[in-house]
C-alpha cells in the first residue's frame, strides 16, 4: 500500500479583517459602502462571523433607545418582551427586516424595540436613592436579560445605532439583515476567524452596551483579569468571547469614570514602563497613575480595535502591534482598516494614509464633539 | 502584456500571472490591483511584473528570480523567505518586510512598519538587502541573523514622525544595519551596538545605495553625502544563557 498523506488541506490564512468610517460632519452613507470595504477582505474570516456597527441609522427614533434582540426560542422572546414591557415604555416595537438567503442557516429571530425607561418603583428607587442615571438602569437591563434569559441576547442597545451580526461572512450577513437599505456616519464592519471561542451568533463582532461598539482582531490574554474586575461593577460577561470586555471596560473608563476616550486608550495600552520612566515629570505621573489605578483595565495579547459611539470613531493597537491598522482621511471621512487596499476600495485616492504607532490611538470624533 | 486585475479573486489572479509566466512572458503588466494577496509567490523566472495598484499581503514570498515593481503603496509581509529576485515598491509599505529572507532586494521608496527585516539571514553568496528610504517602525531588525538593512529616513509622507521606532534590532544576532544620519540610542534594542563604518562598508553601502537610486531616479550624491552609522550584534547568541547558563 502506498503511503497516504497524514492531511490533505488548504492552509487557512485568514486573520479576522475590521474596516470602519466616520464622515465627521455628520453625513450618512448607505451600506453599501462598508459592505463593498469589507467584502474585500473576505478571506480574512472563515464565515464563522460577520458584522457590523451602524450610526445614525434611526432618526426618526433617535430619542429612544434602539434595543436589537435576538431569539434563540420562542420563550426567551416571551419572556424577554415581559421583562420590557413591565420596565419601558415601547415606543414602536418591529421584526428586524432579514432576508431568505441561501448563506444563512438557521438564523434565530431578530426583533426590535425603541424604549424609554418607565417610572416605576424600582427606577424611582435607582434614580434618587441609588443615584443612578437612564444609562446606568439600561447597563443592568441589558445584563439582566443576556444573564437571566436563557436564549435572548442583546444585540445592541444604543441610541440611533444598532448592530448587525451573525454566522456568515459579513456580505452574507449585510445581505441577510439587508443593510443596503440603512444609511448612517458611522460604520464599522468585521470579518470574523474564531481562534480560542466558538462561532455563533451572539459571539460575531460588534460587541456593544449603550451606544458603545467594538470589532476587534486579535485575542485578548487577560480576558480573566479584566472579566473579573468588570463584575465588580456589575458587568456580567455572557457572549463566549474575549472582545465582549473591551465595551464594557469602555462603558466604565469613559461614561462612568469619566476619562477621555485618549486616557481610556492609555488605560488599555498603556506605554511599558521602561518606556514611562524615559518620559517628562508630567507625563510619567499620568502613566504611572493610570497603570496603578487601572492596572486591571489592560489589555495583554495583540489587538487591533475599533471603537465606534455616536460621537466618533477610534481605533487603537496594542503596544507592539501585534495588529495590523491602517488609517486615511479624505474631506471629513476617516478610515481606519485593517488593510489599506480595503480604504482603497471605497475612497480610492485619500489625501493622507497612514499606520498609526502601536498604542497610539486615532480619534476621528463627529463636529462638536471634541 | 497586460492583464486587467479589476475585481479578480486573488487565486484567479495568481493563476493567470502563472500561466502567462509559464508560457514564457518576460513582462507582465497588472493594472487595477487591489488587495490581492501572494502575487509573485514562488515565482522563479526572470519576469518583471509591474503592479499598479495596491498589491495584497504576502507579495513575493519564497519568489526565486522575478522582479516585482508596486508603482503605489503595499501592504505588509512583503518577501517572505524570498531567495533571490527583486520587489521595488514606489510608496510606503507595511508590516514584516523580508520576514526570514534570504536573496535579493527589497527596495522601499517611502515609510516602513513594524518588525522589518525580522530574521534575515545569510549564507556564502545569498546575502538580502532591504533598503528603505523613509521612516521605520519599531523591531527594525528583529532577531535579525544576516543580510543587510538599510534606513534613509529621506523619503516620507510623515515627515514629523521619528526615524525609527523603539526596540531596534531586539534579539539581532547576525547581519548588518546602515542608517543614514544616525540612530537614537535611547530606542536601540540592548542586544545592538553603533559603529562607524570602515571602507569595506562604505563600498557595499555606496551599491546598494545606487541601486536603490537607479530605481526609483534619485541623485545618489545627494543621498550619500550624510553621515551613515553601522548598528551591529553585540553578540551571535544573546539569549544563550536565557534559561540556564551555557558551556562556552
Amino acid at each position: 500500500m502506498k503511503p497516504q498523506p497524514t492531511h490533505i488541506f488548504q492552509k487557512d490564512t485568514s486573520n479576522c479583517g475590521l474596516t470602519g468610517f466616520v464622515s465627521k460632519k455628520g453625513k450618512r452613507v448607505e451600506g453599501a459602502v462598508i459592505i463593498k470595504s469589507i467584502s474585500l477582505m473576505h478571506d480574512r474570516g472563515n464565515g464563522l462571523g460577520g458584522g457590523f456597527g451602524a450610526y445614525g441609522i434611526y432618526p426618526d427614533y433617535s430619542d429612544f433607545y434602539a434595543f436589537h434582540l435576538m431569539y434563540e426560542n420562542a420563550m426567551a422572546q416571551q419572556l424577554t418582551e415581559e421583562y420590557l414591557e413591565a420596565n419601558f415604555h415601547i415606543e414602536q416595537q418591529e421584526d428586524i427586516p432579514t432576508r431568505r438567503t441561501r448563506a444563512i442557516a438557521n438564523p434565530p429571530v431578530f426583533k426590535r424595540y425603541f424604549v424609554a425607561p418607565l417610572e416605576t418603583d424600582e427606577y424611582r428607587e435607582a434614580v434618587e436613592y441609588q443615584g443612578m442615571t437612564d444609562e446606568d438602569l439600561i447597563v443592568r437591563h441589558v445584563m439582566a436579560v443576556n444573564h437571566e434569559i436563557d436564549g435572548a441576547f442583546v444585540v445592541s442597545s444604543g441610541k440611533n445605532m444598532g448592530a448587525f451580526k451573525g454566522v456568515g461572512f459579513p456580505e452574507d450577513i449585510a445581505e441577510f439583515f439587508r443593510l443596503e437599505e440603512y444609511s448612517g456616519h458611522i460604520w464599522t464592519a468585521h470579518n470574523r476567524f474564531p481562534t480560542n471561542t466558538p462561532g455563533w451568533w451572539g459571539g460575531a463582532h460588534p460587541f456593544t452596551l449603550l451606544d458603545w461598539s467594538i470589532v476587534h482582531n486579535g485575542e485578548i490574554s487577560s480576558y480573566g483579569i479584566n472579566k473579573r474586575y468588570l463584575e465588580m461593577y456589575g458587568y456580567l460577561c455572557t457572549m463566549l468571547t474575549d472582545t465582549e470586555v473591551v465595551a464594557y471596560m469602555l462603558d466604565l473608563l469613559i461614561r462612568k469614570h469619566g476619562l477621555s476616550p485618549e486616557l481610556a486608550c492609555t488605560a488599555l495600552a498603556p506605554p511599558f514602563w521602561s518606556l514611562i520612566d524615559q518620559l517628562p515629570d508630567n507625563e510619567r505621573e499620568l502613566c504611572t497613575a493610570i497603570r496603578q489605578v487601572y492596572g486591571s483595565a489592560l489589555l495583554n495579547g495583540p489587538f487591533a480595535i475599533l471603537f465606534a459611539s455616536n460621537k466618533g470613531l477610534i481605533g487603537l493597537n496594542d503596544r507592539v502591534k501585534l495588529r495590523p491598522l491602517v488609517c486615511a482621511e479624505h474631506e471629513d471621512f476617516v478610515y481606519m482598516a485593517s488593510e489599506e487596499s480595503a480604504i482603497r476600495e471605497i475612497c480610492p485616492n485619500p489625501s493622507r494614509i497612514w499606520a498609526p504607532r502601536g498604542g497610539e490611538p486615532v480619534i476621528a470624533m463627529v463636529e462638536g464633539n471634541a | 502584456m497586460k492583464i486587467d486585475a479589476q475585481g479578480i479573486y486573488y487565486r484567479d489572479l495568481n493563476l493567470k500571472i502563472r500561466e502567462a509566466v509559464a508560457a514564457g512572458a518576460t513582462r507582465i503588466e497588472l493594472d487595477n490591483v487591489n488587495g490581492q494577496y501572494f502575487i509573485g509567490d514562488g515565482i522563479n523566472k526572470p519576469v518583471t511584473i509591474t503592479i499598479n495598484g495596491v498589491p495584497g499581503n504576502d507579495l513575493a514570498a519564497f519568489m526565486n528570480g522575478a522582479t516585482i515593481i508596486v508603482k503605489e503603496n503595499a501592504q505588509d509581509n512583503i518577501g517572505n523567505t524570498m531567495n533571490a529576485g527583486k520587489v521595488i515598491v514606489h510608496g510606503h509599505a507595511g508590516d514584516v518586510l523580508g520576514y526570514g529572507m534570504r536573496g535579493g532586494r527589497l527596495h522601499i521608496k517611502k515609510d516602513v512598519g513594524y518588525r522589518v527585516g525580522i530574521h534575515m539571514k545569510s549564507y556564502q553568496e545569498n546575502k538580502p538587502v532591504l533598503v528603505a528610504g523613509g521612516m521605520a517602525g519599531d523591531f527594525f531588525g528583529e532577531y535579525m541573523a544576516g543580510g543587510v538593512l538599510v534606513l534613509l529616513g529621506m523619503f516620507s509622507d510623515e515627515p514629523a514622525k521619528a526615524k525609527h521606532g523603539y526596540l531596534f534590532g531586539t534579539g539581532m544576532h547576525g547581519g548588518v544595519i546602515y542608517v543614514r544620519g544616525g540612530v537614537d540610542e535611547s530606542r536601540l534594542a540592548k542586544e545592538v551596538g553603533v559603529f562607524e563604518l570602515d571602507e569595506d562598508d562604505r563600498s557595499d553601502l555606496d551599491g546598494y545605495v545606487r541601486e536603490y537610486c537607479r530605481d526609483f531616479d534619485l541623485d545618489a550624491k545627494e543621498v550619500l553625502k550624510e553621515r551613515f552609522v553601522k548598528v551591529l550584534p553585540r553578540s551571535k547568541r544573546p539569549y544563550g544563557n536565557m534559561y540556564c547558563p551555557m558551556p562556552r
